[in-house]
């Protein structure tokens, strides 16, 4: 758990760096968006569910009402940004030195909002296009 | 990155079997986790046969007959033998829990006796405890007031606000939940682990201290307090019945209280 020859004092070691002050904004998005994602998910599953068997301009057509195209959007942005938390979660759990920690991070969160960005302008594509 | 290998001296090798005394008919074997620190070698785990028709009904019974009458090396804590001065907690038969308290009819089979998971361990079945210590002093679990106390002496206290207090004061510090937390296996150095949130949560819980804000200051941090994901070793591991699960809840909608 720690290094060899650590000489500061156990009081020391377990005050560390302090309090980061920081934790509940993650934490409070986290449950917000999971709990988002409930009604989200369903109407996803359930649309696409009724989609089976259609052609693909049975789903432009779908997709250019813009309730459709309006939840589709949230659910894509939603959908990320609580992967990006729990992944960012999972990494700092199991990921022990600090600078592969954070470059980890750094790559989800990166990787995450390019997919968001990617799905959320194709939405828009498809709706708004001819 | 994620520890894949196992440290040294981890893993424990078969050791010396302790046959029961001829002519004992009732008879319990009791496999005991075994590791010198001088020697060097990997930890052994020891086989003693133990006739119960001699043996008081607990585990600890067990143990210290074993250590009275067997095998004089064993190394392993206990003081009052009847569950509230927390010494004896260990590993047995899979599970945290005080040796005082846990019935030997209750374990099938061979009793597996090891110390409390993922603690640096000094000899046998003793873990060594000074960072979880150290993590309890730095909640700092005294009252923290800037008026004077009353003339009158005491700090009053309504019959409800100390109704908050149950359930968090019977912690005995075993830390049979903290040892039990996979959160805190992987990041004990940084995450305070079940029973000194319990602990902090007693405090802030405790309408008669004034340091309540600072309290939460000192455990808003993802590592300190946001560990915790509801695993629920600790609450199902408790051997006085405590929930530190929710008191580690009711920490976290604190913190979401004051925001909002």
């Amino acid at each position: 758990m720690f290094e060899a020859h650590n000489l500061r004092t156990p009081l020391g070691r377990a005050r560390g760096l302090g309090s980061a002050k920081d934790g509940l904004h993650h934490w409070w998005i986290q449950r917000l968006t999971a709990l988002a994602l409930i009604p989200l998910t369903v109407w996803f599953v359930a649309s696409i569910v009724g989609l089976v068997g259609g052609s693909y301009d049975d789903v432009r057509l779908w997709l250019k009402g813009p309730v459709n195209a309006t939840v589709m959007v949230l659910f894509l942005g939603v959908a990320l940004h609580h992967a990006h938390l729990g992944v960012q979660v999972v990494l700092e759990d199991y990921v022990a030195s600090h600078g592969l920690r954070v470059a980890s991070v750094i790559i989800v969160k990166f990787i995450c909002y390019g997919l968001a960005a990617l799905g959320i302008v194709s939405t828009l594509v498809v709706t708004f296009g001819a | 990155m994620v520890e894949f290998t196992l440290p040294k001296n981890s893993k424990p090798t078969k050791g010396k079997t302790y046959p029961a005394p001829s002519g004992a008919t009732n008879v319990k074997r009791f496999d005991v986790y075994r590791f010198d620190p001088d020697s060097g070698a990997n930890p052994r785990i020891d086989s003693y046969d133990v006739d119960l028709n001699t043996c008081g009904p607990m585990v600890l019974d067990a143990l210290l007959k074993i250590k009275d009458e067997v095998d004089q090396t064993l190394a392993l804590r206990r003081s009052c033998r009847e569950g509230i001065c927390g010494s004896c907690s260990m590993n047995i038969d899979g599970g945290n829990t005080l040796a005082c308290l846990k019935p030997i009819e209750e374990c099938k089979g061979a009793v597996k006796v090891y110390p409390l998971p993922h603690m640096p361990v000094i000899k046998d079945l003793v873990p060594d405890l000074t960072h979880v210590y150290a993590q309890y002093e730095s909640i700092e679990p005294w009252m923290k007031n800037d008026t004077q106390p009353p003339s009158s002496g005491e700090r009053l206290q309504s019959p409800e606000e100390r109704e908050k207090l149950d359930g968090l004061w019977e912690c005995i510090l075993c830390f049979c939940c903290t040892t039990s937390c996979p959160s805190y296996w992987w990041n004990g150095d940084r995450y305070l682990g079940p029973a000194i949130l319990l602990q902090a949560a007693r405090w802030i819980n405790d309408s008669r201290d004034e340091a309540t804000g600072e309290r939460l200051d000192n455990l808003e941090d993802p590592f300190r307090l946001y560990r915790c994901h509801t695993i629920m070793n600790c609450t199902n591991t408790c051997p006085k019945g405590l929930n530190p699960a929710k008191a580690i809840a009711d920490i976290k909608m604190k913190m979401v209280e004051r925001a909002g």
